[in-house]
């Protein structure tokens, strides 16, 4: 298998050449831009309400046992089950277990990025099981047969004509480059899929720790179908989507809508509790939380990067990343993209493989100025950094840092380097930009600047 | 007021000009240089590639040197934020730490003292030209430098301000990122040089050599005729 740090350089060479893909997501993110200061600026001051939502996210992250069990025990006296996940395997076996019990054949699932995390689809899909996503964004993904682009808006790489097409081809429906046509077709198509389905699993944006609830935000209403039409909902939540109370919603929701979409609030936003209760009409029968570790406990046992469980996957720091804005999503090879999938990834899935996500990244802080839950990301993305140099360090960076700094502290020799530099630079266009030249990583693209014949130093020496 | 200028080991070698309009300026403002000179690096490099001992090891030097500074001036936003912002963790448990906080507390970025520090923006220059000015990442949202600049290029006589599009995204230099992941740097670049080139403007103006070495490498392998300066070096222009 190629190492992800090879795939990535290699797909973000392909993308970043990529001039009409990335005009699209840019295009995009222009937009999100511009929706998104009209909706922050509504509020009545972002930055103390990014301060509030920090310190509730401190609270429930620093306090998760206890809010943890305390959301459990009401989830059950709701009528939940409530389930453990260690690890994706826990988390696909009992979800496996479910639906084999059920004798469960259709299912439908809303907006799930646990889900992608733990390979649930495949898992399904291997034993026989016939699964559709409801989302639009995530339909279009699974039609293509590819990985969300983006964990907020899936499909967001794609143009209408693209989209067109692949319904003509899977859905045999007339070609259109109308938008709400488009939604109309998948519409149709997954209408069905609610009503035939037996189980509908969902994610959560949030736990409500005081009442026993899960809370999840959407724009379409596919999430409702999802977790009401269909007689068992099992929903798959990270542990670290806890909150203490049920008022932290009041900032939550609009905080969600405004950093993840541009909008004041979604269109929906549902609140779960549990089964349907004796005397309702409609709902599940069967409610099922299953929580996900898969080494979010391990983030929360180093107090350095802890903040970054405070995360509400809103999505902010991919659309102003100028990484992202070049890379796009799918060079990441990860669940999550962007900063944020930078500073996780390592811990998730092992700090040498991911490395590299650190190390990508101009440490602008575009990312740390937008989260609205203030996660210090670009400092992650260094202490990441710094982390995997003092595990196993990179040799010859070893060696050349400490060569630099050998020069650095001896003035005399830096500037004897200087003037070498500058008297051999007439030979450096010999090579320049071929496989000899030592700057070939710089002079491919770009030309060199020149070493002054009089540097800072000699203008000061000369003065006085 | 005596100010020790800091330079960084590229405006030594590439960009003195930058390093010497510095000086003209503040000496015209009645004020005395302290050039340390067996200074060179600040150790940003080791330290944004994961190496910290071996950034420590040419940063110590700097924090004993200027520690008992009375104001400590940065010739470029990026090693200002590296002096004012990552010593004091750099050296977080370390003996130094303490002089790491207090070099922090006396360490400016160049634009920023003049505005700042010594309430400063019409210095007398004189630039006739159209410009338009690329915010570093590391003056903007580590050091907070923003308005600075503008209000001393606002003084400049003849000057004309351009903003671009996305002025404050960054160009993507990023220092060893630049050369780690060339393909990414240079395509961020592209997009900084075609926002700057779209106001029509003659120079990109910055507070950052080393954003402008990378924008200007782009800009003459391009063969475009627009130009890069830094902001001292106009401020010292007649």
């Amino acid at each position: 298998m190629i190492a992800p740090s090879t795939q990535f350089k290699q797909d973000a060479i392909r993308i970043t050449g990529d001039d009409q893909r990335l005009n699209l997501i840019h295009t995009g993110m222009k937009k999100y831009e511009a929706s998104r200061g009209v909706r922050q600026s509504a509020f009545k001051d972002w930055q103390s309400a990014r301060q509030t939502a920090a310190e509730i996210k401190w609270d429930a992250i620093n306090h998760l046992d206890t809010h943890l069990v305390e959301f459990a025990d009401k989830l059950e006296a709701n009528g939940a089950k409530v389930h453990w996940a260690s690890n994706a395997q826990q988390a696909r076996d009992i979800i496996m277990g479910i639906v084999r019990d059920k004798g469960a054949r259709s299912i439908v699932k809303s907006k799930v990025m646990t889900g992608e995390e733990i390979h649930l689809n495949q898992a399904l899909e291997k034993e026989g099981y016939d699964v559709v996503e409801s989302d639009l964004g995530e339909y279009i993904v699974q039609l293509r047969h590819e990985e969300p682009y983006h964990f907020v808006f899936p499909a967001m790489h794609l143009a209408r004509g693209e989209i067109s097409d692949l319904f003509e081809r899977e859905l045999g429906s007339a070609p259109t480059d109308n938008p709400e046509e488009l939604t109309m077709i998948a519409r149709r198509a997954i209408r069905e899929k609610y009503i035939t389905a037996d189980i509908g699993i969902s994610g959560a944006n949030f736990g409500v720790a005081e009442t026993g609830m899960i809370s999840i935000t959407e724009n379409e209403g596919n999430a409702r179908l999802t977790c009401a039409m269909p007689n068992v909902h099992i929903s798959l939540m990270g542990i670290e989507k806890v909150l203490p109370k049920l008022r932290d919603l009041a900032i939550f929701l609009p905080m969600l809508a405004t950093a993840g979409s541009g909008q004041a609030l979604t269109g929906y936003n549902s609140m779960y509790r549990g089964p349907r209760a004796e005397g309702e009409s409609d709902g599940p029968e069967e409610f099922h939380v299953v929580l996900l570790d898969n080494r979010r406990t391990e983030l929360l046992a180093d107090p350095e990067q802890r903040d970054a469980l405070h995360c509400i996957r809103c999505g902010a720091c991919l659309n102003v990343c100028p990484i992202y804005r070049n890379i796009g999503g799918h060079a990441y090879g990860t669940t999550y993209q962007g900063p944020i999938g930078s500073v996780i990834t390592p811990h998730l899935r092992g700090l040498q493989d991911w490395k590299h996500l650190s190390g990508a990244s101009s440490l602008c802080g575009a990312c740390t100025q937008t989260c609205p839950v203030k996660i210090n990301l670009h400092e992650h993305l260094l202490q990441n950094r710094r982390n995997a140099s003092s595990e196993k360090p990179v040799w010859w960076e070893k060696i050349a840092f400490k060569l630099a700094g050998f020069a650095m502290n001896r003035p005399a020799l830096f500037q004897l380097g200087l003037k070498v530099a500058h008297l051999a630079q007439p030979l450096h266009g010999l090579v320049k930009g071929s496989v000899l030249d030592p700057a070939r990583a710089w002079t491919k693209t770009r030309e060199l600047p020149e070493v002054a014949g009089e540097s800072f130093r000699d203008y000061w020496k000369k003065r006085s | 007021m005596k100010v020790t200028l800091f330079i960084p080991c590229f405006i030594d070698a590439c960009f003195p000009r930058a390093g010497i309009s510095m000086v003209e300026i503040l000496e015209q403002l009645g004020h005395s240089i302290d050039y340390p000179e067996e200074l060179t690096c600040c150790g940003q490099p080791a330290f944004n590639s994961g190496c910290w001992a071996e950034a420590r090891d040419v940063a110590e030097r700097v924090v004993d040197r200027l520690v008992d500074a009375d104001a400590v001036v940065v010739a470029s936003g990026s090693c200002g934020a590296m002096l004012h912002n990552f010593y004091p963790e750099l050296f977080a448990g370390t003996e130094r730490e303490q002089a790491a906080k207090t070099l922090a507390s006396k360490t400016s970025e160049f634009s920023d003292f003049l505005v700042s520090k010594l309430g400063v923006t019409n210095l007398g220059a004189r630039f006739p030209a159209k410009v338009t000015f690329h915010d570093g990442c590391h003056g903007l949202r580590e050091l907070g430098i923003k308005d600075q600049p503008r209000a001393l290029l606002a003084e400049v006589e003849g000057l004309e301000l351009v903003e671009m599009e996305d002025a404050e995204t960054c160009c993507g230099f990023g220092g060893t990122f630049a050369a780690k992941f060339p393909m990414i740097s240079t395509a961020m670049g592209d997009r900084k040089c075609g926002n700057a080139g779209d106001t029509e403007a003659e120079f990109i103006v910055s507070n950052d050599s080393s954003c402008l070495m990378h924008i200007q490498g782009l800009l003459d392998r391009q063969g475009q005729s627009l130009k890069t300066i830094h902001l001292a070096e106009i401020l010292a222009s007649r």
